[in-house]
Order: structure tokens, then sequence, then C-alpha cells
């Protein structure tokens, strides 16, 4: 992992950290000192304290969103979240938070993706490992800055003490919960966008309201952190299945919650798999594109000689299962994000298109 | 000291930063060096690559504008600047390119696990004197598209070579204003691929050994349909005669070998001045999408399609399709003639002076068991208009100078 403009930017910063109401030399700071407040300037990337504009932060610790330099201690301004049907990252383990300003709110807009007003982040640490024995890997934070969301990711050194920008990405040897041992990929700036943006825009994908649990939404009305009238309007709309409970729920909507998750940040008009017509949206309900009888466009091997996404009764037909079901780039799907299948994942989807009526 | 001077621009964003090269070599941590300079890059900066080879393991990705990315050279020697993706363990291709005038030149891609270049969404693009291969040759698992822009408006792609595609040497698929010339394709599925696009000039290419030289293709169900106006001029289409090795499920599996020029569910389309040599199955095939589709967009015939001036040589002794072989018994020909139709087209004007063969299917989706085969003659009256030349934004040639 090498990151020599990170450590210039660190050589040139005049050693000087905004904390608090002051401005403080590095060197008066003990090195695991706790921010004394959220650093909204890092946020925002805008000039701080210490006249400083930081673009990129270069720690994680400058935003200020952990009490402690090892990030296992949330700021109580943080608001941990659980999405009812995750993100497949090879097993990796997913503390979730937003962070809106004081005073602000979240809005609805149906059950689609939260609005965040400027100045929100949301934080997301990957971490392997059981107990004593977990490692966190990576922080990932999106920010909402004036111009719109920025999303940058983070490493976390071998001590455990100190998450650094890690603009280029990296790789992690990792053994998965499974048991495999994998080249875990952290993504560079320019991935985090590919799966992150729409219309040429970042935007985040986890918090949509259908997404969320109920609860969750309740808590941040009552909080005064959601508007009252978007809660009211989320509150009537379906929530995609929660995946532990899964065996209990029809298996169409469990399949068609994991696409939504998995695959429709790519897979929709504006996203970066535009191109293919595949529209693996929940709200998408045109069986051709959603890839029932749908021939591919640019899969090149990518079709392992199957004719088209989705062969209702027949899984082992369908180019779907097929990318899902490879580690190999140029044929895995998804793209970025994962070295390892995802068993759960791929019986639901063979689950939902065994269930199909074959065409007649 | 181009790093400082990226650490000084972060720290002082609202300072004016003049365009700067960034200078690359290949060796250690050339994978990391080459990513961070795409990612730091401002527009108007250069990241020259040196000569030599780099070992890359992970896709690339450029999102910057105006940025150009500069080797040494698109040879196969050491004085070539050669991204090896040979080893790469991620990514869907070589380098992924979403952002607007980038320049792309004088550099090669060897062994993309997926495709080699691919622009999305990356309008004024220029592709210039690149080569992307896969040195193994055919093979189906080698990735799909070369040179792949998508979803684009302004598209140059010029004086480069591909070889060993799985699909198309060079794709350009949903996009318009497009111009590809001077480019050898050699042994890839299809030579050159024109899809769901408008506008575009395909000219002064070598398209040679591929299963397919040249395709102008139109496909239903996609976010932009309705190709056409698509000039194929002056291009060397030349024993296009490899087995097709693309993998079903993908349009251009269903491709002949043998094809030279195949026009399917376009409309404009002109072939001039080429010369046609050596094509086995056809040197120019003008056929409807036969498969089933559910667009009430889409136009499945080729319409409005021009030939004129081309040059005839062999050819078409050896048709690769169900029922040729009789075919050409039934016609008691050493050859079938070098234009064949599946007769499902409109306004079809040849001025050419060879014999035409027409399939005689009348609707569209018909299989061709129920094939009619006959001369085809020009009917009168129908005539073709000069399309209009592709321009591109004056800077985007300038940009080469």
């Amino acid at each position: 992992m090498k990151l020599s403009s990170g450590l210039l930017i660190a050589a040139l910063a005049a050693c000087v950290f905004s904390v608090g109401a002051q401005t403080l030399p590095a060197s008066a700071l003990p090195p695991q000192e706790p921010a004394a407040r959220i650093n909204v300037e890092a946020i925002l990337g805008v000039e701080g304290l210490d006249g400083k504009v930081r673009k990129y932060p270069r720690t994680l610790s400058e935003y200020g969103f952990f009490l402690d330099g090892s990030g296992r201690t949330p700021d109580p301004r943080l608001i941990a979240y659980e999405l009812n049907t995750p993100l497949y990252s090879d097993g990796a383990e997913k503390l979730r938070y937003v962070y809106i300003p004081e005073g602000k709110q979240l809005t609805a807009q149906g059950d689609g993706l939260l609005q965040f007003p400027v100045g929100s982040a949301i934080i997301k640490t990957f971490a392997f490992g059981e107990g004593a024995d977990q490692r966190y890997i990576e922080t990932r934070v999106l920010l909402h800055r004036a111009d719109g969301w920025l999303a940058l990711p983070y490493m976390w050194d071998e001590e455990q003490t100190e998450a650094r920008l890690a603009l280029v990405g990296g790789r992690v040897p990792i053994t998965t919960p499974a048991g495999e041992t994998i080249s875990y990929q952290v993504p560079n700036k320019n991935q985090c966008k590919n799966c992150h943006q729409l219309n040429d825009v970042v935007t985040p994908i986890g918090p949509k309201a259908r997404n969320l649990s109920g609860d969750w939404l309740e808590m941040m009305g009552q909080a005064g952190a959601l508007d009252k009238a978007s809660l009211a309007i989320a509150a009537t709309h379906e929530p995609l299945p929660v995946w532990g409970d899964r065996v209990s729920a029809n298996v169409a909507l469990v399949a068609r919650a994991y696409l939504d998750v998995n695959c429709a940040h790519c897979h929709q008009p504006g996203g970066s798999a535009s191109n293919s017509g595949l529209d693996l949206r929940w709200e998408q309900d045109s069986p051709h594109a959603i890839g029932i009888h749908k021939p591919p466009v640019a899969a090149g091997r990518g079709s392992g000689g199957r004719k088209v996404s989705i062969v209702p009764g027949d899984p082992d037909a369908s180019i779907l299962v097929y990318r899902m079901s490879s580690t190999e780039p140029g044929v895995a799907m998804p793209e970025l994000g994962r070295a390892t299948n995802d068993p759960e994942g791929i019986a639901a989807v063979r689950a939902w298109i065994e269930a199909m009526e074959p065409a007649s | 000291m181009i790093r400082l001077t990226i650490a000084a621009a972060l720290l002082a964003s609202a300072a004016p930063v003049l365009a700067e090269n960034h200078t690359i070599a290949p060796g250690e941590g050339a994978q990391e060096r080459l990513q961070e300079a795409l990612i730091l890059a401002e527009p108007g900066d250069t990241i020259v690559l040196e000569a030599g080879r780099y070992a890359l393991t992970d896709g690339l990705s450029l999102d910057v504008d105006g940025v150009t990315i500069k080797g040494a050279g698109m040879g196969a020697d050491g004085s070539a600047s050669i991204l090896d993706f040979t080893a790469q363990q991620g990514a869907g291709e070589g380098l992924l390119v979403t952002s607007d005038n980038v320049t792309l030149r004088d550099f090669a891609i060897e062994n993309a696990k997926g495709d080699g270049i691919k622009s999305k969404g990356a309008d004024n693009i220029i592709y210039h004197a690149l080569r992307v291969e896969w040195t193994n040759g055919p093979d189906e698992k080698n990735g799909a598209y070369g040179i792949y822009p998508v979803e684009a408006s302004n598209i140059l792609v010029q004086d480069s070579y591909v070889r060993g595609a799985s699909d198309a040497g060079i794709y350009v698929g949903q996009s318009e204003n497009i111009i590809v010339r001077r480019n050898r394709v050699v042994e890839n599925v299809a030579g050159i691929e024109i899809e769901n696009s408008n506008k575009a000039e395909v000219t002064e290419n070598l398209a040679t050994r591929n299963t397919g030289g040249i395709l102008v293709f139109d496909l239903p169900g996609l976010p932009k349909v309705g190709g056409g106006d698509v000039l194929v001029a002056r291009n060397a289409v030349i024993d296009n005669n490899t087995d097709n090795f693309a993998p079903e499920g993908n349009i251009v599996a269903s491709v002949p070998a043998g094809t030279g020029v195949m026009v399917m569910a376009n409309t404009n389309v002109q072939v001039k001045d080429n010369a046609l040599i050596n094509n086995s199955t056809s040197h120019v095939m003008l056929i409807a999408y036969s498969q089933d589709y559910d667009d009430e967009r889409y136009q499945p015939r080729p319409v409005n399609v021009m030939l004129q001036g081309n040059v005839y040589g062999s050819g078409g002794a050896n048709p690769d399709f169900e029922g040729g072989a009789m075919l050409l018994a039934a016609m008691g020909a050493e050859a079938l003639p070098p234009v064949l139709s599946d007769g499902l087209h409109t306004n079809l004007k040849v001025e050419d002076a060879v014999p035409v063969l027409s399939l005689g299917l009348t609707k569209v989706g018909q299989p061709l068991t129920e094939a009619q085969p006959a001369m085809w003659s020009q009917p009168e009256g129908v005539s073709a208009e000069a399309l209009a030349e592709v321009a591109l934004p004056a800077d985007m040639e300038l940009r080469l100078k």
C-alpha cells in the first residue's frame, strides 16, 4: 500500500490540527486524543479553524466521528443503522452510521433513498473476525458537501490504531467467515464512484426507506432527525424482507430485494451498467428489463454460453446465476466488491428462477 | 517535482493549477502509482507512461475531465508502453474512462480479463495509436471488446490495432458522432462493430482474419435504439474467415465465419469504395433482427442501404450458415454472389455491377427453412442521398497536434 502524496500532504500540512474551538500545534496533542467535536469542516471540505482546506482528509480521525483513534467508540451524534437486506462483501461484518448536522433532518422520497442535508456523512466500517480477533479492514465515508457527495476509502493499519486515506484502494489478505483465504479489495476512489454514481453524480445506495426497519425510521422521527411527513410516507411502503428471516418470506421478494441491493446501483437507467438494458431495481416490473428472456448486450464470455439473463424455471441456463456464481474477473458480477461467491444470495436467486413458470 | 505540486494543489484547492505532466515509470508499485496519478490528475494534465512493461493486478480507471494518457508507443517491444493485465485480479476491464475530453494515445493494453479499454458516458474521447491485444490470439476466454466506447457523443478511434477480442475489436455502442478510421483489426470475432449508434464513419480500416469484418447492428430493448446514418467506406475487408469464437448468447456468436460487411436493423447505411476480398460466406450481408423482441421503438430491418464503388474479390465459396452448402448446390455455383440479403431489406440501392442473392424471406422472424432464394434485381425509383459528413468538435483534432 503506497500513498506517497498522502504522506507529503502530511508533511506539508504545517503540523497543525483543528480540534475543538482552538488551534493547537500537533506536538501538543497526544496521538490518541479524542476529537472534541465532529469536524464539520472535514466533512464539508471547507477551510478549517487552522486556515487549511482539506479536500481529502488524510485520516479517519480527522473527522472526529469516533471518540477513540481505533474507531470502536462512535461519537454520540452518530446514529447506527442496519439494512434489512445487505450488500454482500465477502462476508465482512459492517458497522454503519449516519451523521446528520445538528438541527437538520432527513427527508424521505417514497420508499427510496433518504435525502440527506448538506453536511451529513455516512460511515461504514468493514470488519472480519469474531470477538477479540475482530479486525477492522477499512472504513468508507460518504460526505455530503455543497457540491455533492464524495466517497472516500480509509484503510486501517496493522495496529488498528489509525485508518488512513487510501485513494488508490488496496488489497489485504483476509480469511472470510466461510474460511476462504482471499485477496480482499479495498476500492479506490473511482471504484467507490463506479457503484455510487447515478447520472454521473455520486449518491448513497444503502439507506433507502424500504431497506430500513420501521422501528429505526420511527426512532429517527421521534428524535427529530427525520421529517414527520416523510415518516408517514415511508411507513406506508412495504419494506424489503429481512435477510435473516428470509426462509419465511416470499421467494420472489427475497430475490428481488437481493438484486435491488447487490446489483441495481449499476443495473438501472443512469447507473454504471445502464448500457446493458438490464434494470434490477425493486420497482422495475417489466419482465424483459429484469432479465427474463433478455439476451445480453456486451457480456462477452460473461454469458458462459447461455443465451439470456433469466430462463424461467432453469437457473442453470440463466446468465444471471452464472455470473453470480463466478469469481473470475470479466465474468463475475458484481464486478467490484467481492472475491468470493455468496451462497445465500445465489440460493435465493436460484429459488426464484426455479419457481418461475417455464415458457411453453 | 510533480508530487509536490499535487500535494500543494490539494492543500490550497482554490489556487489555479497549470496543466502538468505526471510521468510514471514501470516497475515496483506501478499499479498504485499509476492509479494514484489518474485519481489526482487535474483537468488539462497529461499522464506520461514511460516505455516498458507495467505488470498490473487490477483494472485502472480515470474519472477526471480533460486528461491525456500518453505512452511511448503501441508496439510490442521495449520502446513501447505496455499495460500488461495478465495477472489482473479484479474489475471488468483493463482501463475504464468515465470523464469527458479524454485523450488516450500511444500505449498498449495486453490480456485484460474483461474488456480492454471501456469508456462510458465519456464525450469527446480520442483513442489514438493504441494496441489492445489478447496475445494468445482467438480464444473464447478472451475479453469481449478491445476498444469499447459506449453511451457518448463525439468519438474518434484511429490508427489503432486490436487483436483477439472474443466479441468485437472496436465496438462503439449507443453513441453518436463517431469516426473510426485507419485502424487494423485482426483475429477478433467482429473486427469493427457499430451498434445502436448514429452518425458514424468507418473508413480506411483494415479488417482481416476476423469472423466478420465490419458489422453495423441495432438491438432492441436498450436505452438507445434506432441506429443509422453509418458510412462504411474505403476499408480493406479481407480474409475474414476465422471460426466464430464468441461465447454463445452474444449477438456476434450468430455471425457466420466469412462475413465481410454485415448490416442488421439499421437505417441509412452506405457501403462505398471498399475492397472486399476472400470472405468465404458473403462480402456484404443485409439481414433483419430475427429474435423475439418487445420494443415499440425498434425497427428490425435494414432500411435505405446503398452499395457503391466497392471492389469485390473472390469469396462466398464456403457459406457458414445452415443450408449454405445446399444453397450452393441448388444454384449449381462454386460460390454465392457477393451480396446476400435475407429479403427483408427496405429500399436497397445497389450501384455495383454484381449479382445479389435474396433469401426471399417476407416476414421478420421467419425461419431460414422457409427461404425462397432467388436472384434479386434493382427495382426502379430507389435512390440514396449522400450522408452528411460526421464533424467532430474542432478542438478534438487539435488535441492530437
